[in-house]
Protein backbone atom coordinates (compact mmCIF):
# COMPACT_ATOMS: atom_id res chain seq x y z
CA UNK A 1 0.00 0.00 0.00
CA UNK A 2 2.76 2.34 1.01
CA UNK A 3 4.51 1.61 -2.26
CA UNK A 4 1.50 2.56 -4.30
CA UNK A 5 1.15 5.85 -2.48
CA UNK A 6 4.82 6.54 -3.13
CA UNK A 7 4.42 5.75 -6.82
CA UNK A 8 1.43 8.04 -7.10
CA UNK A 9 3.24 10.79 -5.20
CA UNK A 10 6.37 10.63 -7.35
CA UNK A 11 4.25 10.29 -10.46
CA UNK A 12 2.56 13.55 -9.59
CA UNK A 13 5.94 15.24 -9.13
CA UNK A 14 7.21 14.02 -12.48
CA UNK A 15 3.98 15.02 -14.19
CA UNK A 16 4.19 18.48 -12.66
CA UNK A 17 7.73 18.81 -13.93
CA UNK A 18 6.57 17.91 -17.42
CA UNK A 19 3.40 19.96 -17.21
CA UNK A 20 5.24 23.15 -16.38
CA UNK A 21 3.54 26.13 -17.92
CA UNK A 22 4.72 26.66 -21.46
CA UNK A 23 4.65 30.46 -21.05
CA UNK A 24 7.12 30.24 -18.14
CA UNK A 25 9.29 27.99 -20.22
CA UNK A 26 9.19 30.54 -23.03
CA UNK A 27 10.37 33.25 -20.63
CA UNK A 28 13.31 31.08 -19.60
CA UNK A 29 14.29 30.18 -23.16
CA UNK A 30 14.28 33.66 -24.64
CA UNK A 31 16.56 36.21 -23.02
CA UNK A 32 14.92 39.50 -22.00
CA UNK A 33 15.84 42.39 -24.24
CA UNK A 34 16.61 46.03 -23.56
CA UNK A 35 13.44 48.04 -23.24
CA UNK A 36 13.67 51.79 -23.81
CA UNK A 37 11.51 54.20 -21.86
CA UNK A 38 9.33 56.30 -24.10
CA UNK A 39 7.36 59.49 -23.62
CA UNK A 40 9.28 60.85 -20.65
CA UNK A 41 7.55 64.11 -21.56
CA UNK A 42 4.65 64.70 -23.93
CA UNK A 43 6.46 67.39 -25.88
CA UNK A 44 9.93 68.62 -26.77
CA UNK A 45 9.44 71.41 -24.20
CA UNK A 46 8.58 71.08 -20.52
CA UNK A 47 7.18 74.63 -20.57
CA UNK A 48 9.73 77.16 -21.79
CA UNK A 49 12.80 74.98 -21.60
CA UNK A 50 13.60 71.94 -23.68
CA UNK A 51 12.81 68.42 -22.49
CA UNK A 52 14.85 65.29 -23.30
CA UNK A 53 12.38 64.42 -26.06
CA UNK A 54 13.17 64.94 -29.74
CA UNK A 55 10.92 64.86 -32.79
CA UNK A 56 10.95 61.43 -34.48
CA UNK A 57 12.66 60.86 -37.82
CA UNK A 58 11.01 62.59 -40.79
CA UNK A 59 8.40 64.21 -38.56
CA UNK A 60 7.78 67.95 -38.51
CA UNK A 61 6.66 69.79 -35.42
CA UNK A 62 4.99 73.16 -35.97
CA UNK A 63 4.94 75.13 -32.74
CA UNK A 64 2.94 78.25 -32.06
CA UNK A 65 3.58 79.80 -28.66
CA UNK A 66 2.01 82.87 -27.06
CA UNK A 67 2.72 84.74 -23.84
CA UNK A 68 0.23 87.39 -22.82
CA UNK A 69 0.70 90.43 -20.59
CA UNK A 70 0.79 90.27 -16.81
CA UNK A 71 -2.18 89.30 -14.64
CA UNK A 72 -1.58 92.33 -12.38
CA UNK A 73 -2.27 94.72 -15.27
CA UNK A 74 -5.87 94.51 -14.13
CA UNK A 75 -9.24 94.55 -15.79
CA UNK A 76 -8.44 97.50 -18.10
CA UNK A 77 -5.90 95.36 -19.96
CA UNK A 78 -8.09 92.26 -19.48
CA UNK A 79 -5.51 90.82 -17.05
CA UNK A 80 -2.81 90.90 -19.69
CA UNK A 81 -4.70 89.27 -22.53
CA UNK A 82 -4.71 92.54 -24.52
CA UNK A 83 -1.00 92.16 -25.23
CA UNK A 84 0.68 89.11 -26.69
CA UNK A 85 4.13 88.12 -27.81
CA UNK A 86 4.68 85.01 -29.79
CA UNK A 87 7.17 82.57 -31.21
CA UNK A 88 6.67 80.54 -34.35
CA UNK A 89 8.81 77.46 -34.60
CA UNK A 90 9.40 74.78 -37.18
CA UNK A 91 11.26 71.74 -35.98
CA UNK A 92 12.30 68.54 -37.73
CA UNK A 93 13.65 65.12 -36.80
CA UNK A 94 16.66 64.18 -38.96
CA UNK A 95 16.94 60.84 -37.20
CA UNK A 96 15.13 59.39 -34.21
CA UNK A 97 17.90 60.84 -32.03
CA UNK A 98 18.75 64.13 -33.74
CA UNK A 99 16.49 67.10 -34.35
CA UNK A 100 16.93 70.64 -35.60
CA UNK A 101 14.69 73.67 -35.37
CA UNK A 102 14.31 77.32 -36.22
CA UNK A 103 12.09 79.91 -34.65
CA UNK A 104 11.13 83.54 -34.80
CA UNK A 105 10.02 85.50 -31.75
CA UNK A 106 8.20 88.82 -31.90
CA UNK A 107 10.14 89.95 -28.84
CA UNK A 108 13.19 91.89 -30.17
CA UNK A 109 12.48 90.32 -33.59
CA UNK A 110 14.66 87.38 -32.63
CA UNK A 111 15.60 84.40 -34.78
CA UNK A 112 16.69 81.23 -33.03
CA UNK A 113 18.29 78.02 -34.26
CA UNK A 114 18.98 74.82 -32.39
CA UNK A 115 20.07 71.21 -32.66
CA UNK A 116 19.30 68.58 -30.10
CA UNK A 117 20.78 65.10 -29.84
CA UNK A 118 19.85 62.15 -27.62
CA UNK A 119 23.12 60.97 -26.05
CA UNK A 120 21.65 58.32 -23.75
CA UNK A 121 18.22 56.78 -23.47
CA UNK A 122 16.73 55.41 -20.29
CA UNK A 123 16.22 51.66 -20.61
CA UNK A 124 15.41 48.64 -18.50
CA UNK A 125 16.60 45.08 -19.00
CA UNK A 126 20.14 43.96 -19.81
CA UNK A 127 22.47 46.88 -20.50
CA UNK A 128 19.89 49.21 -19.00
CA UNK A 129 20.37 52.90 -18.32
CA UNK A 130 18.85 54.80 -15.40
CA UNK A 131 18.72 58.18 -17.15
CA UNK A 132 18.05 59.85 -20.47
CA UNK A 133 20.57 62.49 -21.49
CA UNK A 134 20.05 64.88 -24.39
CA UNK A 135 22.40 67.68 -25.47
CA UNK A 136 21.15 70.98 -26.82
CA UNK A 137 23.10 73.66 -28.66
CA UNK A 138 21.33 76.79 -29.77
CA UNK A 139 21.95 80.33 -30.89
CA UNK A 140 19.75 83.35 -31.30
CA UNK A 141 20.12 86.63 -33.11
CA UNK A 142 18.28 89.87 -32.38
CA UNK A 143 17.23 91.39 -35.69
CA UNK A 144 15.79 94.56 -34.16
CA UNK A 145 17.28 97.71 -35.75
CA UNK A 146 20.02 99.29 -33.74
CA UNK A 147 18.79 102.13 -31.51
CA UNK A 148 20.12 104.33 -28.70
CA UNK A 149 18.45 101.98 -26.19
CA UNK A 150 20.06 98.88 -27.69
CA UNK A 151 22.99 99.70 -29.90
CA UNK A 152 24.69 97.09 -32.05
CA UNK A 153 28.01 98.05 -33.60
CA UNK A 154 28.21 94.87 -35.67
CA UNK A 155 26.16 91.77 -36.36
CA UNK A 156 28.24 89.49 -34.13
CA UNK A 157 26.95 91.45 -31.15
CA UNK A 158 23.45 90.33 -31.92
CA UNK A 159 24.21 86.69 -31.08
CA UNK A 160 23.75 84.63 -27.94
CA UNK A 161 24.90 81.01 -27.65
CA UNK A 162 23.49 78.31 -25.40
CA UNK A 163 24.77 74.89 -24.44
CA UNK A 164 22.52 72.72 -22.33
CA UNK A 165 22.56 69.19 -21.00
CA UNK A 166 19.13 67.72 -20.34
CA UNK A 167 19.19 64.87 -17.84
CA UNK A 168 15.88 63.18 -17.09
CA UNK A 169 14.44 60.12 -15.51
CA UNK A 170 10.97 58.69 -15.96
CA UNK A 171 10.42 57.31 -12.46
CA UNK A 172 7.14 55.69 -13.33
CA UNK A 173 4.25 56.07 -15.70
CA UNK A 174 3.22 59.33 -14.02
CA UNK A 175 6.33 61.04 -12.72
CA UNK A 176 9.28 62.33 -14.77
CA UNK A 177 11.92 64.74 -13.48
CA UNK A 178 14.62 66.62 -15.32
CA UNK A 179 17.67 68.65 -14.40
CA UNK A 180 19.19 70.92 -17.05
CA UNK A 181 22.62 72.47 -16.47
CA UNK A 182 22.91 75.40 -18.86
CA UNK A 183 25.69 77.69 -20.05
CA UNK A 184 24.80 80.83 -21.91
CA UNK A 185 26.97 83.49 -23.51
CA UNK A 186 25.65 86.78 -24.89
CA UNK A 187 28.02 88.74 -27.09
CA UNK A 188 26.37 91.93 -25.96
CA UNK A 189 24.35 92.81 -22.85
CA UNK A 190 22.32 95.98 -22.26
CA UNK A 191 24.19 97.28 -19.21
CA UNK A 192 27.42 96.52 -17.42
CA UNK A 193 25.51 95.17 -14.41
CA UNK A 194 24.39 92.20 -16.48
CA UNK A 195 26.91 89.39 -16.99
CA UNK A 196 27.76 88.12 -20.47
CA UNK A 197 28.16 84.57 -19.25
CA UNK A 198 25.47 82.88 -17.22
CA UNK A 199 25.45 79.41 -15.72
CA UNK A 200 22.02 78.17 -14.74
CA UNK A 201 20.48 74.98 -13.44
CA UNK A 202 17.01 74.12 -14.64
CA UNK A 203 14.76 71.79 -12.68
CA UNK A 204 11.55 70.55 -14.20
CA UNK A 205 9.10 67.73 -14.12
CA UNK A 206 5.71 66.41 -14.89
CA UNK A 207 3.03 64.44 -13.10
CA UNK A 208 0.39 62.83 -15.27
CA UNK A 209 -3.05 63.46 -13.85
CA UNK A 210 -4.82 61.43 -16.52
CA UNK A 211 -3.76 59.52 -19.62
CA UNK A 212 -3.83 62.66 -21.71
CA UNK A 213 -3.07 65.49 -19.30
CA UNK A 214 -0.15 66.25 -17.07
CA UNK A 215 0.87 68.96 -14.63
CA UNK A 216 4.28 70.45 -15.43
CA UNK A 217 6.54 72.79 -13.52
CA UNK A 218 9.93 74.29 -14.27
CA UNK A 219 12.42 76.56 -12.50
CA UNK A 220 15.70 78.01 -13.73
CA UNK A 221 18.21 79.00 -11.06
CA UNK A 222 21.00 81.30 -12.23
CA UNK A 223 24.16 80.36 -10.38
CA UNK A 224 25.74 83.53 -8.89
CA UNK A 225 29.24 83.58 -10.36
CA UNK A 226 31.34 86.69 -10.17
CA UNK A 227 32.62 87.97 -13.47
CA UNK A 228 34.25 91.19 -14.58
CA UNK A 229 31.36 92.79 -16.31
CA UNK A 230 28.44 92.03 -14.05
CA UNK A 231 26.86 89.66 -11.62
CA UNK A 232 23.52 87.92 -11.17
CA UNK A 233 23.05 89.77 -7.84
CA UNK A 234 23.22 93.19 -9.50
CA UNK A 235 21.19 92.33 -12.54
CA UNK A 236 17.61 93.58 -12.73
CA UNK A 237 16.33 90.14 -13.70
CA UNK A 238 14.79 87.24 -11.79
CA UNK A 239 14.82 83.47 -12.00
CA UNK A 240 12.16 81.91 -14.20
CA UNK A 241 9.37 79.86 -12.65
CA UNK A 242 6.58 78.33 -14.72
CA UNK A 243 3.81 75.87 -14.13
CA UNK A 244 0.99 74.58 -16.25
CA UNK A 245 -0.74 71.70 -17.94
CA UNK A 246 -0.07 69.59 -21.02
CA UNK A 247 -3.19 68.43 -22.80
CA UNK A 248 -2.72 65.99 -25.65
CA UNK A 249 -5.38 65.40 -28.28
CA UNK A 250 -4.34 63.15 -31.15
CA UNK A 251 -1.80 65.04 -33.25
CA UNK A 252 -1.73 68.14 -31.03
CA UNK A 253 -0.22 68.91 -27.67
CA UNK A 254 -1.59 72.01 -25.95
CA UNK A 255 0.55 73.41 -23.17
CA UNK A 256 -1.24 76.01 -21.05
CA UNK A 257 0.73 77.70 -18.31
CA UNK A 258 1.54 80.60 -16.02
CA UNK A 259 5.06 82.00 -15.96
CA UNK A 260 6.97 85.09 -14.88
CA UNK A 261 8.95 85.00 -18.15
CA UNK A 262 7.81 86.72 -21.31
CA UNK A 263 10.34 85.17 -23.67
CA UNK A 264 10.22 81.68 -25.10
CA UNK A 265 13.89 81.16 -25.98
CA UNK A 266 16.71 80.40 -23.54
CA UNK A 267 18.32 83.85 -23.47
CA UNK A 268 14.99 85.52 -22.80
CA UNK A 269 13.61 83.30 -20.09
CA UNK A 270 16.79 82.26 -18.31
CA UNK A 271 18.63 85.56 -18.28
CA UNK A 272 16.04 88.24 -19.01
CA UNK A 273 12.99 87.40 -16.90
CA UNK A 274 11.62 90.69 -15.63
CA UNK A 275 8.57 89.48 -13.71
CA UNK A 276 8.26 88.43 -10.11
CA UNK A 277 5.63 85.92 -9.02
CA UNK A 278 5.06 87.57 -5.63
CA UNK A 279 4.24 90.88 -7.28
CA UNK A 280 1.75 89.23 -9.61
CA UNK A 281 3.88 89.70 -12.73
CA UNK A 282 2.49 86.48 -14.07
CA UNK A 283 1.99 85.85 -17.77
CA UNK A 284 -0.62 83.44 -19.01
CA UNK A 285 0.65 81.58 -22.08
CA UNK A 286 0.28 78.56 -24.29
CA UNK A 287 2.28 76.44 -26.70
CA UNK A 288 0.54 74.51 -29.43
CA UNK A 289 2.52 71.72 -30.99
CA UNK A 290 1.26 70.01 -34.11
CA UNK A 291 3.21 67.04 -35.43
CA UNK A 292 3.13 65.97 -39.07
CA UNK A 293 4.48 62.64 -40.23
CA UNK A 294 6.25 62.47 -43.59
CA UNK A 295 7.60 59.04 -42.98
CA UNK A 296 5.71 57.19 -45.70
CA UNK A 297 8.80 55.28 -46.73
CA UNK A 298 9.46 53.97 -43.27
CA UNK A 299 9.05 50.23 -43.49
CA UNK A 300 6.86 48.82 -40.79
CA UNK B 1 11.30 0.92 -2.33
CA UNK B 2 14.18 0.97 -4.78
CA UNK B 3 11.83 -0.23 -7.48
CA UNK B 4 9.49 2.62 -6.74
CA UNK B 5 12.22 5.17 -7.23
CA UNK B 6 13.35 3.46 -10.39
CA UNK B 7 9.84 3.60 -11.84
CA UNK B 8 9.46 7.19 -10.79
CA UNK B 9 12.84 8.18 -12.19
CA UNK B 10 12.08 6.50 -15.48
CA UNK B 11 8.76 8.24 -15.51
CA UNK B 12 10.41 11.58 -14.85
CA UNK B 13 13.02 11.04 -17.57
CA UNK B 14 10.29 9.98 -19.97
CA UNK B 15 8.23 13.06 -19.16
CA UNK B 16 11.21 15.37 -19.65
CA UNK B 17 12.26 13.60 -22.85
CA UNK B 18 8.77 13.80 -24.31
CA UNK B 19 8.68 17.44 -23.40
CA UNK B 20 11.60 17.94 -25.76
CA UNK B 21 9.39 17.74 -28.86
CA UNK B 22 9.34 21.51 -28.78
CA UNK B 23 9.49 24.00 -31.59
CA UNK B 24 10.49 27.60 -31.10
CA UNK B 25 10.02 30.89 -32.93
CA UNK B 26 12.10 33.88 -31.85
CA UNK B 27 11.24 36.47 -34.50
CA UNK B 28 7.55 36.00 -35.12
CA UNK B 29 5.47 38.69 -36.75
CA UNK B 30 2.19 39.98 -35.41
CA UNK B 31 0.50 42.83 -37.20
CA UNK B 32 -2.78 44.59 -36.67
CA UNK B 33 -4.98 46.80 -38.74
CA UNK B 34 -7.69 49.26 -37.83
CA UNK B 35 -9.81 50.49 -40.70
CA UNK B 36 -12.25 53.40 -40.58
CA UNK B 37 -13.35 55.79 -43.34
CA UNK B 38 -11.26 58.52 -41.70
CA UNK B 39 -8.03 56.79 -40.91
CA UNK B 40 -6.26 53.46 -41.32
CA UNK B 41 -3.83 52.43 -38.65
CA UNK B 42 -1.37 49.59 -39.09
CA UNK B 43 1.44 48.33 -36.92
CA UNK B 44 3.74 45.34 -36.82
CA UNK B 45 5.74 43.61 -34.12
CA UNK B 46 8.63 41.53 -35.45
CA UNK B 47 9.91 40.27 -32.12
CA UNK B 48 7.14 37.91 -31.07
CA UNK B 49 8.32 34.74 -29.36
CA UNK B 50 6.43 31.48 -29.42
CA UNK B 51 6.85 27.90 -28.29
CA UNK B 52 4.89 24.82 -29.41
CA UNK B 53 5.07 21.56 -27.53
CA UNK B 54 3.62 18.88 -29.81
CA UNK B 55 3.86 16.16 -27.16
CA UNK B 56 1.60 18.05 -24.84
CA UNK B 57 -0.28 19.73 -27.66
CA UNK B 58 0.30 23.20 -26.26
CA UNK B 59 1.27 26.58 -27.64
CA UNK B 60 2.52 29.74 -25.93
CA UNK B 61 2.95 33.15 -27.55
CA UNK B 62 4.39 36.26 -25.96
CA UNK B 63 5.09 39.77 -27.21
CA UNK B 64 6.28 43.09 -25.84
CA UNK B 65 3.81 45.88 -26.57
CA UNK B 66 6.48 48.52 -27.15
CA UNK B 67 7.84 46.40 -30.03
CA UNK B 68 4.88 47.38 -32.21
CA UNK B 69 6.13 49.80 -34.88
CA UNK B 70 3.88 52.34 -36.58
CA UNK B 71 4.46 54.57 -39.57
CA UNK B 72 3.50 57.58 -37.54
CA UNK B 73 5.61 57.89 -34.43
CA UNK B 74 2.90 59.79 -32.61
CA UNK B 75 0.49 56.88 -33.07
CA UNK B 76 3.12 54.57 -31.60
CA UNK B 77 3.46 56.81 -28.57
CA UNK B 78 -0.29 57.05 -28.10
CA UNK B 79 -0.69 53.29 -28.55
CA UNK B 80 1.70 52.69 -25.67
CA UNK B 81 0.79 55.65 -23.49
CA UNK B 82 -2.96 55.95 -23.87
CA UNK B 83 -4.40 52.71 -25.13
CA UNK B 84 -2.29 49.69 -24.15
CA UNK B 85 -0.68 51.40 -21.12
CA UNK B 86 2.52 49.52 -21.90
CA UNK B 87 4.30 50.64 -18.75
CA UNK B 88 1.63 48.99 -16.60
CA UNK B 89 0.93 46.03 -18.90
CA UNK B 90 4.15 45.49 -20.86
CA UNK B 91 3.30 42.20 -22.58
CA UNK B 92 0.52 40.38 -24.38
CA UNK B 93 0.33 36.60 -24.45
CA UNK B 94 -1.60 33.53 -25.52
CA UNK B 95 -1.33 30.17 -23.89
CA UNK B 96 -3.49 27.38 -25.24
CA UNK B 97 -4.03 23.72 -25.93
CA UNK B 98 -4.66 22.23 -29.38
CA UNK B 99 -8.19 20.90 -29.67
CA UNK B 100 -6.97 17.85 -31.63
CA UNK B 101 -3.54 16.24 -31.71
CA UNK B 102 -1.37 17.47 -34.58
CA UNK B 103 0.80 15.06 -36.54
CA UNK B 104 3.81 16.89 -37.94
CA UNK B 105 5.64 13.87 -39.26
CA UNK B 106 4.41 14.54 -42.80
CA UNK B 107 4.78 17.73 -44.85
CA UNK B 108 1.56 19.55 -45.57
CA UNK B 109 -0.89 22.17 -44.40
CA UNK B 110 -3.06 21.50 -41.39
CA UNK B 111 -5.94 23.47 -39.87
CA UNK B 112 -5.54 23.79 -36.16
CA UNK B 113 -7.64 25.11 -33.31
CA UNK B 114 -6.22 26.11 -29.97
CA UNK B 115 -8.26 26.96 -26.92
CA UNK B 116 -6.66 29.08 -24.24
CA UNK B 117 -6.15 32.41 -22.56
CA UNK B 118 -5.48 35.56 -24.56
CA UNK B 119 -4.03 38.20 -22.26
CA UNK B 120 -3.43 41.88 -22.97
CA UNK B 121 -3.96 45.22 -21.27
CA UNK B 122 -4.21 43.27 -18.00
CA UNK B 123 -7.34 41.40 -19.14
CA UNK B 124 -7.43 37.64 -19.60
CA UNK B 125 -10.07 36.09 -21.85
CA UNK B 126 -10.64 32.55 -23.00
CA UNK B 127 -10.60 32.20 -26.76
CA UNK B 128 -10.42 29.60 -29.46
CA UNK B 129 -7.80 30.53 -32.06
CA UNK B 130 -7.96 29.20 -35.57
CA UNK B 131 -4.83 28.82 -37.63
CA UNK B 132 -2.96 27.02 -40.36
CA UNK B 133 0.14 24.99 -39.72
CA UNK B 134 2.41 24.54 -42.72
CA UNK B 135 4.92 21.76 -42.15
CA UNK B 136 7.90 21.77 -44.47
CA UNK B 137 10.70 19.45 -43.34
CA UNK B 138 12.58 21.29 -40.60
CA UNK B 139 10.40 24.34 -40.62
CA UNK B 140 6.87 24.88 -39.39
CA UNK B 141 4.97 28.04 -40.25
CA UNK B 142 1.93 29.10 -38.27
CA UNK B 143 -0.50 31.55 -39.85
CA UNK B 144 -3.43 32.88 -37.90
CA UNK B 145 -6.00 35.67 -38.25
CA UNK B 146 -8.25 36.82 -35.48
CA UNK B 147 -10.21 39.84 -34.27
CA UNK B 148 -9.88 41.74 -31.04
CA UNK B 149 -12.76 43.87 -29.81
CA UNK B 150 -11.29 46.82 -27.89
CA UNK B 151 -14.22 46.71 -25.45
CA UNK B 152 -13.37 43.13 -24.40
CA UNK B 153 -9.94 44.21 -23.24
CA UNK B 154 -11.01 47.46 -21.57
CA UNK B 155 -9.15 49.58 -24.12
CA UNK B 156 -10.90 52.93 -24.00
CA UNK B 157 -11.15 55.22 -27.00
CA UNK B 158 -11.95 58.87 -26.22
CA UNK B 159 -14.99 60.30 -28.00
CA UNK B 160 -12.76 62.80 -29.82
CA UNK B 161 -11.07 60.09 -31.89
CA UNK B 162 -13.83 57.47 -31.83
CA UNK B 163 -14.35 57.85 -35.59
CA UNK B 164 -10.67 57.19 -36.30
CA UNK B 165 -10.22 53.91 -34.48
CA UNK B 166 -12.12 50.74 -35.35
CA UNK B 167 -14.04 49.00 -32.56
CA UNK B 168 -12.74 45.63 -33.72
CA UNK B 169 -9.10 45.32 -34.72
CA UNK B 170 -7.98 42.56 -37.08
CA UNK B 171 -4.78 40.83 -36.04
CA UNK B 172 -2.52 38.63 -38.17
CA UNK B 173 0.18 36.28 -36.97
CA UNK B 174 2.98 34.68 -38.94
CA UNK B 175 5.41 32.60 -36.91
CA UNK B 176 8.19 30.44 -38.34
CA UNK B 177 9.27 27.68 -35.98
CA UNK B 178 12.40 25.59 -35.89
CA UNK B 179 13.09 22.60 -33.71
CA UNK B 180 14.30 23.56 -30.25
Amino acid sequence: MKKIIWIIFLEIISLTAAGQDLLDELDKTVKPRKNYSTATFKSTRIINGHSVETVAKNHWDLRISHRFGMLNEGAYNFFGLDAATMRLGLEYGLTDNLMIGIGRSTSQKTFDYFAKYKLLRQASGPGGMPLSVTALVSADAISLSTSPQLTFYNNVERFTYVGQLLIARKFNERLSLQISPTYLHSNRVETSSVPNDVVAIGIGGRIKISKRTSFNAEYFYRVPLSSQSGTIQNSPYYNSLSMGFDIETGGHVFQLHFTNSLGMIERQFITQTEGQWRKGDIHYGFNISRTFSFDKKRKI
Amino acid sequence: MKKVFLIATLNFVAAVTFAQNQWICRKGETSFFSETPLENIAAVNKNVISLIDFTKGEIAVKMTMTDFKFQNHLMEEHFNENYMESEKYPTGSFSGKFQEPVDISKNGTYDIFAKGQLTMHGVQKERIMKGKLIVNNNEITLISDFDVALKDYKIEVPTLVITKIAEVISVKDRFVFSKK
